[in-house]
């Protein structure tokens, strides 16, 4: 083997994994990971396993499997999801289903110790400081790619994690692959160049379309295929050179700009980028063209990883209600701003919050707000006014939400295009902070076993 | 002549709680040379005040042409606790764009998008 050959197959909770069939299939790829997890993804699986003991894991594994992982055990495919969330036990007991339906066997590893809700005090809190001293909905550390290394070793087909770093992922299959001793402290300068270009691997595979030509703000007219697009498919070899590319003949497109629009992403201070495994040097990277939909990533740099690992903590900030209605010209934003006028007024008169609502002109000025050039009131042909409150209690932002139909009859003319009683979001805050390693990994266990046997109980 | 950031360069938005991670990316040296020599973190967070109250850190990336901007306090306590449609702050990196500098009048020309 030249290179390992690794596919990104999901970016969030929700995304699309069609695209990931063609990668098992098509891609020559010898594994694939999936990002279920965003920041605040726990939040809503915490709610899930306050609601059955059973959930609390990125339910969208399940359809998921059914359709990808028959044809993964047949090309020797094997798959790596974070969608254990808060409950990976649950998600390996779902997964056993699956298997079980689909008639395959399959050995699964599931990682567990990224949550630290036991070890609070031993957090240092670096960022939302100001949050009330409460207790969290859910903290977790962001685990390295060690235990998914392990789990890969010991034969799982099907990796299933909580929180890990996104690059993770990647990197625990890379190290894998390569044999790569990620236990090891203090790395030599190579060894840390390799880690670092394994973790840029995962980096601009873990958004799946995102760098293959979706979201793209250049040339994005010309970028043909969409509809299908395909998912990214990184090689990486023993000493971390690295090409990105994608299935030939699927939709998107790989280029230069694709990849460094995704290299950057969300990246903070390119110089050093923070993963539990390294912490990556972009400043020297250039990228070149290798031929169509190929580029090589080269100059990746890295230093140590970090000392600890971070924490993110979610804390339940009451609700959102929210409301939708369409005016049309003549004169539609003034229509729209009487009706936000009236219902601040029933809402301030029912007491449904001590805060006033946000007013959103949706075609007006929603996105960019004083930024945007002042709408011509008379040219306007149509307005969405989108409010928003926050309130205390789920009752109250029903009634909020409640409020909006009735302009139909009883506002100002020609409000229309309701899209029905807009559904009541929870809100989260967030701290971050960090953690010693070693108070985490004590905790982190990897258990492998075939698929049946966690259908036993567990 | 003054030209806006949209016929320079393109730029992508992420969010971390409540920061904003922007990246402003130009077509090539001699646009990055004007961009970056204007584009300065003060100038991002006097363009993103209505939108951000924190300070504004600037990385910049000579070699990819580019350069990284993070507002601190610009997403209303983060996508989870925002009341705003655009609670991830997607649309914040085509606000960028929206800012003016100077262009010299036999600068590098506009980029292809």
């Amino acid at each position: 083997m030249t290179a390992v050959r690794m596919g990104g197959g999901l970016g969030f909770y929700g995304d699309s994994h069609d695209p990931a069939l063609e990668l098992i299939t098509a891609g020559d790829v010898q594994y694939v990971g999936f990002d279920h997890l965003a920041e605040l993804t726990l939040a809503i699986l915490a709610k899930d396993r306050a609601r059955d003991p059973r959930l609390g894991f990125a339910r969208d594994l399940i359809p998921l499997l059914r359709d990808l992982w028959p044809a993964a055990r047949a090309h020797g495919v094997r798959l790596i999801s974070n969608a254990g969330g808060l409950n990976p036990w649950a998600a390996a007991r779902a997964a056993a289903e699956v298997a079980r339906t689909v008639g395959i066997e399959a050995v699964i590893g599931v990682v567990v110790g990224d949550d630290v809700m036991g070890q609070l005090p031993a957090v240092c809190w670096t960022d939302g400081g100001d949050e009330p001293d409460r207790v969290p909905v859910f903290a977790n550390a962001y685990l390295g790619a060690a235990p998914i290394q392990q789990a890969l070793a010991g034969g799982a087909d099907l990796v299933i994690t909580g929180r890990v770093a996104d690059s993770a992922l990647f990197l625990g299959a890379a190290a894998h692959a390569w044999g790569w001793d990620l236990a090891d402290a203090h790395p030599s300068a190579a060894a840390i160049q390799r880690l670092a270009a394994a973790a840029v691997a995962g980096h601009l595979l873990e958004c799946s379309g995102q760098v293959t030509g979706g979201n793209h703000s250049g040339d994005w007219r010309h970028i043909e295929g969409l509809d299908h697009i395909g998912y990214p498919i990184a090689e990486l070899d023993a000493d971390g050179r690295l090409t990105i590319t994608k299935v030939t003949g699927s939709g998107g497109r790989v280029s230069v700009d694709t990849v460094r629009e995704q290299l950057l992403y969300e990246v903070h201070n390119p110089a050093r980028y923070l993963t539990p495994d390294v912490t990556v040097d972009l400043t020297e990277v250039e990228l070149q063209r290798e031929g169509a939909d190929r580029v090589a990533v080269r100059g990746v740099r890295g230093h140590a990883r970090p000392g600890r690992y971070k924490v993110l903590a979610g804390y339940r900030q009451g609700f959102l209600g929210q409301g939708v209605v369409g005016f049309s010209w003549p004169d539609a934003l003034e229509k729209a701003q009487a009706a936000a006028a009236i219902i601040e007024r029933q809402a301030a008169a029912r007491g449904l919050s001590p805060h006033p609502p946000r007013a959103e002109y949706l075609g007006v000025s929603a996105f960019h707000g004083p930024l945007a050039p002042a709408a011509d009131p008379a040219g306007t042909n149509e307005v969405y006014l989108r409010m928003a409150l926050p309130t205390d209690s789920r009752a109250q932002a029903e009634a909020f939400s409640r409020l909006f139909p009735p302009l139909a009859l009883s506002g100002p003319p020609t409000a229309s295009g309701f899209f029905g009683v807009d559904r009541v979001r929870e809100l989260f805050a967030a701290k971050s902070g960090t953690i010693a390693r070693h108070a985490v990994d004590e905790a982190v266990a990897v258990v492998v076993r075939p698929a049946a046997r966690f259908l036993d109980g567990g | 002549m003054r030209r806006q950031l949209v016929d320079v360069a393109t730029c992508r938005s992420g969010d971390k709680g409540n920061l904003l991670d922007l990246s402003l990316m130009m077509p090539d040296a001699a646009a990055y040379a004007v961009v970056s020599a204007q584009v300065t973190s003060a100038a991002v967070a006097r363009h993103l005040a209505p939108w951000a109250d924190g300070p504004v850190a600037r990385y910049e990336l000579p070699r990819l042409c580019a350069l990284k901007f993070v507002v601190d306090g610009a997403l209303d306590g983060g996508a989870a606790a925002s009341l705003r449609v655009d609670n991830l702050g997607k649309t914040l990196g085509a606000a960028l764009l929206r800012l003016e500098i100077d262009w010299p009048d036999d600068g590098p020309a506009r980029p292809r998008f």
